[in-house]
């Protein structure tokens, strides 16, 4: 059976070339980068070399970047971190209802803290309105996150406009990037943020591994305590490899970036025009503009429930998500589509369509033949047989 | 599939003779308030899904989680909650495997292309080739046997069904389980309600009752001739044949005999005056041709999960209900309960029981 991957938004294949960066640093390279002999001196200064790598594809100062085991961490480390060390000054949090749960758990992680949370409004498409955020800010306000790109929708939000009114306002302004660092042009210097999370394995890099962007100033308190790793902002032994592996990918993807946005332009329409040409009475979720970021095509079918056609198509050996891939494998409605205000029967039909690197020419034309039929043999038999 | 072990080693079965299976875990209540508690394991938690894969895994079958917590809320749990303040005991397990297995799970199965639903179910289908009907039979091991569990399935889905368990005995089982090198082979049996998992009824029905602002008033117990002989808790903590926490001083033991929800009234009497002979059926499914009304038909007549069936008379009223009348009185006859109709091995109907005289 033909194997088509358009979940690329869950998790990517690993670079042949990232593989082949980290390899050395599970075979000879093995040394603690904190020893003071050989052994740990070719790792420490290996690993420097690649954050200093990061930090010129970031934009950013090369001690402004920490290592993570990847962006809930990162999330976590940005949300509860900041909350906790600006306590004297309040205890009020930002964020939207459309984060991923790495940022959503953590502010209900600090609201069981005795912390309150504020989830601003998202329109039909998914934005927040900057003038919300404004009215939202208080005197006790000590931080706000909003995500950069969403991983179901692919939303793009102005993270530039809204990182200024919180900075205004003397708030620490947090943004998960896990779906766009390496994927669209992010240069810290003009991006305005206080913090940036972001994943390795999102864009063709290892699992477990992520970083974390904290401006120079940020008052932060560290959540893994021990040792004085990531320069005492997060104690463990160096995933050295996932590190290696991370700026590598990071480093292809920068590289790769215009003519992969320009794919998936073409990609996304094509699956979309394709799709309506042999289908009616189907809904694109998020802006059809240029304020999506066209990797991701998220659709309902009118009728039918996601998790049908998503069986469907796994036996046809096509990947697709509905909602966001939660680890227990579990299909449950998706709070980002209700907190847009998609009506829950059209929210419980939304699939998750994602590109990336490897996807190619035939796996597009593989899925406008195959999904057409799905919907039609479904459509037939709903609501209830 | 639960992640115990019956439903994994149907799905072991079916494999091995060459089905092409698909595994499906229903979520049907989330655990996510009791995650702290690494003690409490139970049916629909992370674990449980785990091992579910795994076993899937090990076959190089499909396996999906779907969520069914709403559905599973207000056709189980709702209904469960609403019977215990009405005075009664349910079996909630009968209609999870009504509404959900036996309707949601099949409609995924229709979706998915698939001929057969299957479960670990200790029961049997039996077809009939001179009347081209399917039958619901009992399990072979009559100490595992789980057909009293499936009256109310829709009569129509016996022929889309697969029982692989229904012919096996429990020590089997196991046994299959080790020989595929499934680590859970000795895993625990499933608690008795699994959306309770620390098996607190008492707290759960309480905590309930706060969330629709009832309250749960204490009451007298009476005796038999309508004299006070204690106080109880309130009606919904007990169940007919309870014996345990009345607190009532007595010669020999006593039980609780009725429960009068509308007065707030339990009744206790001693071991013989708990036996009923007769009491009324409602909510009716038969899983052979439908008798007509007036008919009077002889079964034999199980009450309860445990309950040896007895021999009865039913008939069939104007309305639909059927009046049972045990040849010999059965003890503890509990509304609520289902009521099972056998032909000796073959489950022929079953209501619950609603009045009992």
């Amino acid at each position: 059976m033909r194997k088509t991957y358009l979940d690329n938004n869950a998790t990517t294949p690993l670079h042949p070339k990232v593989l082949e960066a980290m390899l050395p640093f599970y075979k000879e390279l093995y040394g603690n980068p904190s020893s003071i002999h050989h052994f740990g001196r070719e790792v420490s200064g290996a690993i420097a070399d690649a954050r200093h790598k990061a930090a010129d594809l970031l934009g950013c100062d090369v001690s402004e970047l920490y290592f993570t085991s990847g962006g809930t961490e990162a999330d976590n480390l940005a949300v509860i971190g900041t909350a906790f060390a600006n306590s004297e000054k309040g205890k009020h949090v930002i964020t939207s209802p459309i984060e991923h749960h790495a940022v959503l758990e953590a502010c209900h992680f600090l609201e069981k803290q005795g912390y309150e949370v504020t989830y601003l409004p998202v329109d039909s498409k998914g934005f927040v309105d900057p003038d919300e955020l404004k009215k939202a800010i208080r005197k006790d306000t000590t931080v706000v996150s909003i995500m950069h790109i969403n991983n179901e929708t692919g939303v793009v939000q102005d993270i530039p406009a809204l990182a200024k009114i919180a900075k205004e306002s003397g708030v620490y302004f947090h943004t998960d990037a896990v779906q766009s660092a390496g994927k669209v042009p992010i240069n810290l210097k003009e991006f305005g943020v206080d913090m940036l999370s972001a994943s390795a394995h999102k864009i063709n890099g290892p699992k477990g591994t992520g970083l974390i962007y904290i401006k120079k100033g940020t008052r932060i308190q560290r959540l893994a305590h021990g040792g004085s790793h990531e320069s005492g902002m997060r104690a463990g032994t160096e995933n050295v490899a996932g590190m290696i592996g991370m700026v590598k990918a990071l480093e292809i993807s920068c590289e790769m970036m215009d003519s992969e946005l320009e794919k998936y332009g073409r990609y996304s329409s094509k699956l979309w025009d394709g799709l309506n040409e042999k289908l009616s009475d189907i809904v694109l979720n998020g802006p059809a503009d240029e304020r999506r970021l066209k990797n991701t095509l998220n659709i309902s079918f009118k009728g039918i429930e996601s998790e049908a056609i998503l069986l469907n198509l796994d036996m046809l050996g096509i990947g697709v998500a509905s909602g966001s891939a939660c680890s227990s494998g579990s299909t449950e409605p998706s709070h980002v589509m209700l907190a847009m205000g998609v009506k829950p029967e059209i929210a419980r039909g939304s699939v998750r369509i994602s590109f990336g690197k490897f996807t190619t020419d035939e796996d597009i034309e593989y899925t406008l033949e195959q999904l057409p039929p799905v919907i039609e043999r479904l459509r037939k038999m709903s609501p209830v047989a | 599939m639960s992640g115990g072990v019956d439903s994994s080693t149907a799905a072991i079965i079916l494999s091995r003779d060459g089905y092409e299976v698909i595994g499906v875990t229903m979520k049907l209540w989330r655990d996510d308030e009791r995650r702290w508690d690494t003690a409490v394991k139970s049916c629909c938690s992370l674990d449980s899904v785990r091992d579910a894969k795994y076993i899937c895994h090990k076959l190089g079958i499909p396996h999906y989680t779907i969520d069914y917590t709403e559905q599973f809320k207000s056709l189980v749990i709702d209904n469960f909650t609403d019977e215990y303040f009405a005075g009664k005991t349910p079996n909630p397990c009968i209609r999870c495997n009504t509404y959900m297995k036996w309707g949601e799970l099949y409609r995924l199965a229709r979706q998915l292309d698939a001929q057969y639903i299957a479960t670990g179910h200790y029961a049997r289908i039996m077809y009939d080739e001179t009347t081209g009907e399917y039958s619901l039979l009992k399990g072979i091991d009559a100490t595992k046997d789980q057909s009293y569990a499936l009256w109310g399935i829709e009569r129509k889905l016996i022929s889309r069904t697969l029982l692989p368990l229904g012919g096996e005995r429990k020590e089997n089982i196991r046994g299959i389980l080790k020989e595929y090198g499934i680590y859970f082979a000795d895993k625990a049996e499933s608690q008795e309600i699994c959306f309770i998992p620390d098996n607190d009824l008492e707290g759960w029905l309480r905590s309930k009752a706060k969330e629709h602002n009832l309250e749960i008033p204490d009451g007298d117990i009476l005796n038999e001739n309508g004299e006070i002989v204690g106080r109880h808790k309130g009606f919904i903590h007990y169940t007919i044949g309870q014996r345990k926490g009345l607190g009532i001083a007595h010669p020999r033991p006593l039980y609780v005999k009725r429960v009068n929800s509308d007065k707030n009234i339990i009744t206790v009497a001693e071991d013989e005056g708990l036996k009923v002979r007769s009491f009324t059926v409602d909510r009716l499914n038969w899983l052979i041709n439908e008798p007509a009304a007036g008919n009077v038909l002889s079964f034999d007549v199980k009450i309860r999960y445990r309950h040896k069936p007895a021999p009865a008379k039913c008939v069939l009223n104007e309305d639909g209900a059927v009046e049972v009348s045990f040849a010999e009185p059965q003890r503890a006859v509990t509304p609520g309960q289902s009521a099972v109709f056998y032909d000796s091995e073959k489950v022929c109907g079953g209501g619950i029981i609603e009045c009992v005289s």
